[in-house]
């Protein structure tokens, strides 16, 4: 008789099977994907989930029954990160990344990419320098591990060998190699930024002296034009890609410190994410130098051909990244 | 009577709810309902993060395992694609697991799943692939250099060379408890935050079930306790525990002076105590009186 009269026990019999249903369609789009449901269940999902913000709402006002308010509560939630969540394809997030997303992050971050490659450049002209001031600098910039015989001791003959290949096998598997390591450096050189940028900082001058303290050797040996071609024809995309990891980092760090007119917390989240884009970026970019690492590299032995690769490469990815475009800035 | 009512209380203490309050934060929807978000706890998500990456090493070590017998039996000629497909492997492994299951509808590695959790943006925006990239490749500062600088770096530096490395992955490692959302750094940086989701079953009402009638219970019994001893009263219903149901009778029976009758049990002396409370207490409520508690004289 009692039970007749209990208000949220009748509201609870009315409402329950449209719960269930929500509850039902939720579970199997869950467990794959918005495709696993037909359209009138697509189309009763927006509808199922407002009645059930509503059950929610009159029953934290009538009911005491704490675990039907708890499961309510819990039905809600995920209803709203299924209803409020990203709708789009995976394929349709892939397009607008390349085709928006990613140059116009990469545009945004152009002053921290500029000071990125200012840095590399620095790096390069003090380690060209004082290596070829006292070839003995040469040890401290580049570890004896990556310089592999190469260095001030070697002869020209030796040094020539190592830029022109004779065989090619193995080649993929050195490409992947070369791809996982960079891609791997520059997660590193953009997860350190976020300590007020100055280890990324270093990262990235390391990275111009190295380079700058090898052009010293081969050029004090009359190599410097074929090792040019040698570094370039996968440097220009790699080192580019590795200035930007270094911009990403600087983004967030500088953030961290200066968080501007948001509050930090906010002003970290959308650096943080438009760092992220660029990062994804640098990753493919890392890819493509492997591959012209790995495999262009060995395969061209001609110096002019290897130059024509890397100007081309340079100015694919500038046109690609800087050029405005009139849908990117909508 | 006007003094209690104008008197303003403070906040009830916890008490038996199953969550500290302090972990809820309110997340308003477009349609203006407030839900109650509980974050996660540390040790569940210690917990998620060891179930990840048991299964990454698990994957790799099959990988291994698996490269190793291919040489074996076919032989020299597939040791280039072999190693070209580990290599790939473990990268993605490492950089992209934890990415490629946050981005499903789901927002949570199997670890995450498994103790209830997922990801979410603090605006409650839709949770993109940039926050979920960020928030990852942060790991590197987290957990990857930490790790790298034990096994590798700590013998090179020296004594105060690894203390001080050590302090500096102290700070990244014990971010989370430094902060009140329990944010780690990748969280940070991405705009993002680990809450509970779990999946729970609408159990039986248990104001709805066929039951005795002969306990009745006056309104004025009813009328000695308020919502906080509903709730608790509820949990013992649930859990159906004797002991505790015999105790928690008793007291009752005490507080509103009633003997036990005879054949009378503590289970169905409760459900009638829970229904005429609930009842009493759902149909002040209508009026706008919710009692919270047995010392609300209101």
């Amino acid at each position: 008789m009692k039970e007749l009269t209990l208000k949220s026990h009748r509201f609870r019999k009315e409402r329950e099977a449209e719960w269930r249903k929500l509850e039902d369609i939720l579970a199997r789009a869950e467990a794959s994907s918005a495709k696993a449901l037909s359209d009138d269940e697509i189309i009763a999902l927006p509808v199922l989930y407002r009645s059930a913000l509503s059950s929610l709402s009159v029953a934290r006002a009538i009911s005491l029954d704490q675990s039907l308010i708890a499961y309510l509560e819990s039905l809600c939630t995920r209803a709203y990160f299924f209803v409020y969540g990203t709708r789009t394809t995976f394929l349709k997030r892939i397009i607008a990344f390349f085709a928006r997303d990613w140059p116009a992050a990469a545009r945004e971050l152009w002053l921290e990419t500029v000071i990125a490659v200012a840095l590399t450049l620095l790096g390069v002209v003090v380690a060209y320098m004082l290596t070829t001031r006292d070839s003995t600098w040469f040890y401290s910039f580049v570890e004896p591990t990556l310089a592999s015989g190469r260095g001030p001791a070697a002869s020209a003959e030796e040094l020539r060998s190592t830029l022109f290949s004779e065989e090619a096998s193995g080649l993929s598997i050195f490409a992947t190699f070369l791809f996982t390591h960079n891609a791997q450096i520059a997660l590193l050189a953009f997860a350190l930024g976020f300590v007020f940028c100055l280890p990324a900082a270093y990262l990235v001058l390391y990275n111009g002296m190295m380079l700058g303290a090898f052009i010293a050797v081969f050029t004090s040996k009359g190599l410097g034009v074929e090792f040019g071609g040698w570094v370039l024809i996968h440097g220009t995309t790699e080192l580019f890609a590795i200035a930007l990891s270094g911009a990403a980092g600087f983004r967030i760090g500088w953030t961290l410190a200066f968080p501007g007119s948001l509050s930090r917390v906010e002003a970290m989240s959308a650096a943080g994410r438009k760092a992220a884009i660029v990062m994804t970026g640098v990753v493919i970019m890392l890819g493509v130098a492997g591959a012209l690492e790995g495999v262009g590299r060995q395969v061209i032995n001609d110096t002019g051909v290897r130059y024509a690769i890397a100007a081309l490469a340079m100015l694919l990815w500038l046109v690609y990244l800087y050029v405005p475009r009139e849908d990117a800035d909508r | 009577m006007s003094a209690a009512d104008t008197q303003a209380r403070p906040a009830a203490p916890v008490g038996r709810e199953p969550y500290a309050t302090e972990r809820v934060r309110e997340l308003v929807t477009p349609e203006g309902i407030d839900l109650k978000l509980r974050l996660a706890e540390m040790s569940e998500r210690a917990t998620a993060f060891l179930i990840d990456g048991a299964i990454i090493i698990g994957l790799l070590l099959g990988m291994t395992l698996l490269a190793f017998l291919t040489l074996v039996s076919v032989g020299r000629s597939s040791v280039e694609i072999t190693a070209i497909i580990w290599m790939l492997m473990s990268f993605f492994l490492r950089n992209f697991y934890f990415m490629a299951f946050e981005l499903t509808p789901r927002g949570a590695t199997p670890g995450k799943r498994a103790m209830g959790l997922r990801v979410a943006t603090r605006n409650g925006e839709p949770l993109g692939f940039d926050a979920i990239f960020a928030r990852n490749a942060m790991r590197e500062l987290e957990l990857f250099l930490p790790l790298s600088f034990l096994f590798v770096y700590g013998r090179e530096v020296g004594g105060w060379g690894a203390l001080a490395g050590l302090v500096w992955c102290a700070i990244f490692v014990f971010f989370p408890l430094f902060n009140r959302d329990r944010l780690r750094v990748g969280d940070f940086v991405a705009g993002t935050w680990v809450i509970r989701s779990p999946k729970r079953a609408l159990e039986l009402d248990l104001a709805a079930g066929e039951r005795a009638t002969s306990i009745v219970i006056t309104q004025a019994e009813a009328d000695v306790y308020g919502v906080r001893e509903l709730s608790v009263l509820e949990d013992v219903l649930r859990r159906k525990d004797p002991e505790t149901m015999r105790a928690v009778a008793a007291r009752i029976r005490g507080k509103i002076k009633r003997a036990k009758a005879h054949g009378e049990t503590d289970q169905a002396f409760l459900e009638a105590y829970y229904l005429a409370l609930r009842t009493r207490l759902e149909g002040r409520m209508l009026f706008g009186h919710k009692r919270r508690d047995k010392h609300d004289k209101a």
